[in-house]
This record gives C-alpha cells, sequence and structure tokens, in this order.
C-alpha cells in the first residue's frame, strides 16, 4: 500500500472575521441557506492546500474579449477590466483561472431563469475566461453591465457588477465574488454590497477608473486587483 | 500588503459560467481506480431542495496522491484523473458526481486520513462558500480520521456517505435545521 507523504507546503493563514460576509437578514435569500450551527475548525491538511488546476490548453484569447464572441459586436459602453491576482502579502499568483459573467448593457443575463423585461442581445452572452501571466495579471474585455430590478424589496435594484471566480494555488483561495463600478448610486441601497459590514473591507469589490488604461477613442479602463488568502511564514514541520 | 477580497453570493445566474467551461469530467478510460458514483441532493431550513447551487469537488487520485506542484508525490498522481468536479444542481435539487474513490491521504500528525472529498457549497442566498468534507460510509478508517474526530459524534453522519453498494453512494446536504451538515472553518 501507498503510503503517502506528510503534508510539507505552508499553511494558509486564517481569514480574520469581517472579511466574508456572514448570513445577511437584508438580504433575504440567506434566512434559509445559512447553517445556524457553528462552523467546525478543523487543521488544513494537503487536501485544503492543494486545489484545483482547470485544464487551460482550451482557452484562447476570444475567451477573454466578450465583445468578439459573436458575429457582431455587442451593444453597450465598451470597457476594459484589468488587475491582478495577488495573495494578502503581495504575491502574484500566476496561471491561474479567472472567470466572469454578467448582465448585457441592458441589465439582462443571457440564462433562462432571468426574466427581467429587458432585450436580449445576440451579440453578447456575457461570459469570459483567462489565465492571470507570470505577473499574476488579467485582462478582460467586455460591455459595461446595466443595472438590474431583483424581487429583495419593493423597488430593488442591483448595482453594475460583474461576477468573478477565482480558482488561486490552492481549495482555500477558491472565491467567487462581485466587481463593482466607482461612485454607483445603489451602493447604500444594495444588501449584497453591503453585507460587507465593515467600509474598508466593502471599499475593495470597488473598480478603479483608471485612464493610463482607457485606449483613445476606444474603451475606458477599470482597474481591479483580487486578493486572495496567503501563507504561514514557516511551513509546518510534521 | 493588501488586505483579503470579500465574496460576495455567486447569484442564479453562474450557469452561464459553467457552460462555457469544459465538459466536467473527472474520469478517463485510463484512470486507475473504482469508479464510484457520488449523487445526493440540497435542502434548505425548510427541507426544499435547492435548485440552484453550484457544488465543486477536490479530491485525491486512488492512491491519495493530489495532481498538484504542493503534493510532494505529485508526480506519482495519475496522470489520467483530475480531482475538480463541479455541478449545478438540478430541479430537484440533485448534483452527481461520476469518479473514483480516493486513496488515502497524510495527515499534519504522520498518520493517513480516511478516504474523503472536500465539498464547496455555493448558491444564490449564500454570500460566502460553505465547505465541508465526504466520507465514505463503508470505510472502516473513518474511526481513526482525526478531521472527523473534531466533530461532535452526534452530528458526525452528515458527514458521510451512504452506500448502497460499493459504487454508488448518496450524500445529501443539509444547509440549515434538522440534520444539518457539519461545515467547517478551515
Amino acid at each position: 500500500m501507498h503510503r503517502p507523504i506528510v503534508t510539507t507546503p505552508p499553511l494558509y493563514k486564517r481569514v480574520a472575521p469581517g472579511v466574508h460576509p456572514p448570513e445577511d437578514p437584508a438580504y433575504r435569500s440567506t434566512a434559509l441557506r445559512h447553517p445556524v450551527e457553528p462552523l467546525v475548525t478543523i487543521p488544513q491538511t494537503l487536501s485544503e492546500i492543494t486545489g484545483p488546476v482547470y485544464p487551460y490548453d482550451a482557452i484562447g484569447p476570444i475567451d477573454s474579449d466578450l465583445t468578439r464572441q459573436h458575429a457582431a459586436a455587442p451593444l453597450g459602453e465598451r470597457i476594459i477590466v484589468e488587475g491582478r491576482v495577488l495573495d494578502e502579502d503581495g504575491r502574484p499568483m500566476p496561471r491561474t483561472l479567472v472567470e466572469i459573467w454578467q448582465a448585457n448593457a441592458a441589465g439582462r443575463y443571457a440564462h433562462d431563469v432571468d426574466a427581467h423585461d429587458a432585450p436580449l442581445d445576440p451579440n453578447f452572452s456575457g461570459t469570459g475566461r483567462t489565465i492571470t501571466d507570470e505577473e499574476g495579471r488579467y485582462r478582460f474585455v467586455t460591455i459595461k453591465p446595466g443595472h438590474y430590478p431583483w424581487g429583495n424589496h419593493e423597488n430593488a435594484w442591483r448595482p453594475a457588477h460583474i461576477h468573478f471566480s477565482v480558482l488561486g494555488p490552492g481549495f482555500l483561495t477558491r472565491l467567487v465574488t462581485q466587481m463593482y463600478f466607482p461612485g454607483d448610486p445603489l451602493f447604500p441601497l444594495d444588501p449584497i454590497f453591503n453585507s460587507v459590514t465593515d467600509p474598508a473591507v466593502r471599499q475593495r469589490l470597488v473598480s478603479s477608473f483608471d485612464i493610463d488604461l482607457t485606449i483613445p477613442d476606444w474603451a475606458l479602463g477599470f482597474r481591479w486587483d483580487i486578493v486572495l488568502r496567503g501563507r504561514e511564514a514557516t511551513p509546518l514541520l510534521a | 500588503m493588501s488586505g483579503i477580497t470579500p465574496s460576495q453570493t455567486v447569484g442564479p445566474y453562474f450557469g452561464i459560467m459553467l457552460s462555457g467551461r469544459n465538459a466536467c469530467r473527472q474520469l478517463s478510460q485510463g484512470t486507475t481506480g473504482t469508479r464510484v458514483v457520488i449523487e445526493g441532493r440540497l435542502f434548505d431550513g425548510r427541507g426544499n431542495v435547492i435548485p440552484d447551487a453550484l457544488v465543486e469537488i477536490w479530491q485525491a487520485d486512488a492512491h491519495g496522491h493530489y495532481s498538484h506542484p504542493e503534493d510532494p508525490a505529485c508526480a506519482a498522481a495519475d496522470r489520467h484523473f483530475n480531482g475538480y468536479g463541479w455541478a449545478h444542481t438540478a430541479g430537484d435539487g440533485g448534483y452527481r458526481f461520476e469518479t473514483i474513490k480516493p486513496g488515502r491521504v497524510g495527515a499534519p500528525d504522520g498518520g493517513l486520513q480516511a478516504p474523503h472529498i472536500l465539498v464547496s457549497v455555493m448558491a444564490r442566498g449564500i454570500l460566502a462558500r460553505f465547505v465541508t468534507r465526504l466520507y465514505f460510509g463503508d470505510e472502516p478508517s473513518n474511526a481513526e480520521d482525526a478531521t472527523l474526530a473534531l466533530v461532535p459524534e452526534q452530528r458526525r453522519a452528515t458527514l458521510i456517505a451512504r452506500c448502497a453498494d460499493d459504487r454508488r453512494y448518496t450524500f445529501d446536504i443539509v444547509m440549515q435545521g434538522t440534520g444539518e451538515t457539519v461545515f467547517f472553518d478551515v
């Protein structure tokens, strides 16, 4: 029988309370979908420190340009979204999968469940994926997503956002989140955005307009870095 | 130094993202190990099924090796096995993975863990993913697993997949209430 080797890679730092949002009564769907029992704290093992590696070979340049996936250009304001995937100690996270999905310029997802009375755009699927480069950089070209209503409360509207999914180097770095745009008037009214209660932490979800990323006569640029869990300084010696 | 990016809900529309991925295939003809089917349903705090959840799994190969550079035995990992699986629950709250039973992975204390699969649950109404572990109901080594031992005894059964036979396991996930699945802080 094989006897696997004991864990030696450095552990991941624990996440401080207040970063990832807990249950939020203002976001009604959380009521029946959050456990009421406390989480059980367990040590990290090789199982948690390793993690998924997506088969990258099938990803091409069109996958990160949501404006070139169909016969014609989608409607709406073309934008560039660029940033780096880092860990909390500022180390770049190269060769990791970054995926996005979003509503079109009218605020409608190309998804059967979305019943919002806004037009679909036959030239916009609203999904993209890419792999970070050696400096942890990713870049998407897309359309600025529209605002849309949802059923959470009377006259509820989501701030414009792009969903992000990041694998990172291990199971513990897996992150699914949403990127917002600076100055959105719906910020104070959105329970999902405000589920992150510390304003400084919440601000990490908001991209910055960047004139240096902006391409003349073509598209505005927004910069957004994604920060994943970092490692303990010293490896665990078993 | 900068702070960790907070999680936000995966929402109801992640299916359009998944549909652009390659099909989720963990196995190929050359994969070593016992083929198993893992299936189950997700339930909310009222016992309603959750038809819009993203269930992800991560597991070792049949010899307990991870195909990942931080496993010291990575070079020996099965090149014909992908330890990462994902599924969108169906209208009946159900999910299904066709995979292999993982081998035993080393534990931090130098011993061996019982065969297990890590599970992440995300959904509309879940702001940050919940993680749990699946163990196999017909596995004697569960009794000596250090992680399982940290779970209050009366709740351990929520982590153990029931086996219909040696190839088919049922693992229901209850987010809240009676029979609530144990979730971990790790």
